[in-house]
């Protein structure tokens, strides 16, 4: 009986999280007087018209280029800069190391929103207000306190016998982060690109402030213009919505072990 | 020394990186706090003048104060169903490891597809006149319950509240269930030794095991609630008070912060939202220290 009324809540919940999304699915890909004579009617045919006017009437296919550009890009930069930092932090020892990783691991509490204005005229004196290098320069580096935060606890687990050998090999310090120890971090790297990756993807509140040209608008300031222009089009909005939410949904079903990981970071201590 | 300058190459880019765009930016906002500002020119030192301009100058005086009660009620609400029902949902997955995989990936899809995509979805879900959910209503029998969610004031903000609670969820079920797998299983066994019946054991010894992590929840969802902005732009509009809104009824400190840096703040917008981003930084990080200091004296 107990059991019985577990499972109910559970399974009553699952609904309850996914009928939202259900919803906007088939929506979708009815036709729009349908949606608004019955907005819980199922689909009659597989109608992907709505797609086609959300893609390229409203210009989702150029803001899908500019959220993947954007985010792979700030993504791959905070890596890359990331990763050595966090060796030397994570594996060496010298002067300074312990006001270095506070300095870094500082900016896990910053919210670096409340620095919106400041950005703005420092990308407007160096030409990047409006441009998507910009928010990708902003993006990587709001990253990096998170990603050496995982990355040097990657690196310090590691055994020292390691580079020991490698040394002895004749191993240089860039070969040995390089060639021997990043390999070895590869799981790490994935939680910190699949976990930067969700919030760099949905992020609004830049692109709002810093894109003023609808050709460089990512996803959600885009998605702000099309229910602005397209409100009575509701079958295209829903479709709107479903193509902004897909490669998230792909991303976690491929990746649910990091993303667990980069949420509960930290955790089970 | 050449170990040093090797150590530097390593360390500069990310230092660099991070010193310029994140660490300057902040450090700028709080000395602009200190200035008064005519558009982007300093025009003298300004003192305390921004901090109690904040609230002297129309409209803010009158937009404040209401709209740190709304982060504090919107902060509650959420805490509260994160804390209870996400828990038990958490607890429920333990005991019945059934689909479990499955369940914990459908509770987690809302929270990943951002504020901004949940408040546009739930924005057409909850419309008045053509919405599934008053539709659904209607169909059922339960006419005279369908009513402008987003729009009466009554509603508006509990709604946004649910919204949010709905968007998270999975987020303290992930937590919980991560801390609950951690848990020393000796403790639990030792206590149905005992004879301690099924609730007995939750609220005597798991509960009181789980404090750091219902702390770790709280705190994070305080900071979340201090930060919200796309969810309540969406749903409700950067004003709040188009035609069909609540009429400011779900404004909250974020979207205050970014009507006053870009939409109301004046010719001194730059000194205002500077002094509010300091005191929601203070405020924020003051309160968040103070409860993990409490937490871990608590539970050490």
């Amino acid at each position: 009986m107990k059991r019985f009324f577990g499972h109910l809540i559970l399974w009553a919940y699952a609904v309850v999280a996914l009928a939202p999304l259900v919803v906007m699915v088939l929506d979708s890909l009815r036709p729009n007087t349908d949606v608004l004579a019955d907005p819980l009617g199922l689909p009659k045919t597989l109608d992907l018209a709505s797609y086609a006017t959300a893609w390229t009437e409203a210009s989702f296919s150029t803001y899908v280029r500019n959220s993947v550009f954007v985010t792979v890009g700030a993504v791959a930069l905070d890596v890359l800069v990331s990763l050595p930092a966090a060796y030397v932090l994570g594996r060496q020892r010298f002067r300074g190391r312990g006001v270095l990783i506070a300095y870094f691991l500082a900016g896990l509490m910053l919210p670096v929103r409340l620095g919106i204005l400041p950005i703005f005229y420092l990308l407007g004196s160096i030409g990047l207000v409006d441009s998507r290098l910009g928010l990708v320069l902003v993006y990587a580096a709001s990253g990096v306190p998170f990603s050496i935060f995982i990355l040097s606890a990657f690196f310090r687990g590691l055994p020292v016998e390691l580079e020991e050998a490698a040394r002895i090999d004749g191993a240089g310090e860039f070969r040995i982060f390089a060639r021997v120890l990043t390999p070895l971090v590869k799981p790490a790297i994935a939680t910190v690109v699949v976990f930067r990756f969700v919030p760099l993807w949905n992020d609004f509140f830049f692109p709002l402030v810093l894109l003023r040209t609808t050709d460089r608008y990512t996803l959600p300031v885009g998605l702000t213009q099309f229910f602005g222009e397209f409100q009575t089009n509701w079958s295209a909005l829903f479709a709107g919505l479903v193509i902004a939410t897909v490669p998230l949904v792909v991303l976690f079903l491929l990746a649910t072990r990091q993303i667990v990981e980069g949420l509960t970071a930290g955790m089970g201590r | 020394m050449v170990q040093a300058v090797k150590r530097l190459l390593f360390l500069l880019p990310a230092f660099v990186l991070y010193t310029v765009f994140m660490v300057y930016p902040l450090l700028s906002a709080l000395a602009d706090s200190f200035w008064t500002w005519e558009g982007t020119a300093r025009r003298g030192f300004a003192g305390a003048g921004n901090f109690t301009g904040l609230f002297t100058t129309f409209p803010l005086n009158r937009q404040l104060e209401p709209a740190f009660w709304h982060t504090v009620v919107f902060f509650l609400g959420t805490m509260v169903v994160q804390n209870t029902f996400g828990l038990l949902v958490a607890v429920l997955l333990v005991e019945l490891p059934a689909a479990r995989r499955f369940l914990r990936t459908v509770y987690t899809i809302p929270y990943l597809i951002g504020g901004l995509v949940v408040g546009y979805l739930w924005s057409l879900l909850l419309s008045p006149a053509f919405g599934p959910l008053n539709a659904g209503l209607h169909a059922a029998g339960l006419g005279s319950l369908a009513r402008p969610w987003l729009g009466d004031p009554a509603t508006a903000l509990p709604v946004v509240i649910l919204v949010n609670a709905w968007q998270y969820l999975g987020f303290p079920v992930l937590l919980f269930g991560a801390a609950l797998a951690g848990l020393p299983p000796e403790y639990g066994e030792a206590a149905r030794v005992d004879g301690a019946g099924a609730r007995q054991r939750f609220f005597r010894v798991t509960l009181p095991l789980l404090l750091p992590s219902i702390g770790v929840v709280t705190i994070l969802t305080f900071i979340g609630s201090m930060n919200t902005f796309e969810l309540v732009y969406s749903l409700e509009g950067a004003q709040g008070n188009q035609p069909t809104g609540p009429g400011g009824a779900t404004d909250v400190l974020g979207l205050i912060f970014y009507r006053v840096a870009f939409q109301e703040g004046g010719s001194n917008a730059i000194g205002l939202s500077s002094a509010l981003a300091v005191l929601l930084f203070v405020f924020t990080f003051g309160v968040a220290v103070v409860a993990n200091g409490l937490i871990r004296r608590r539970t050490t």
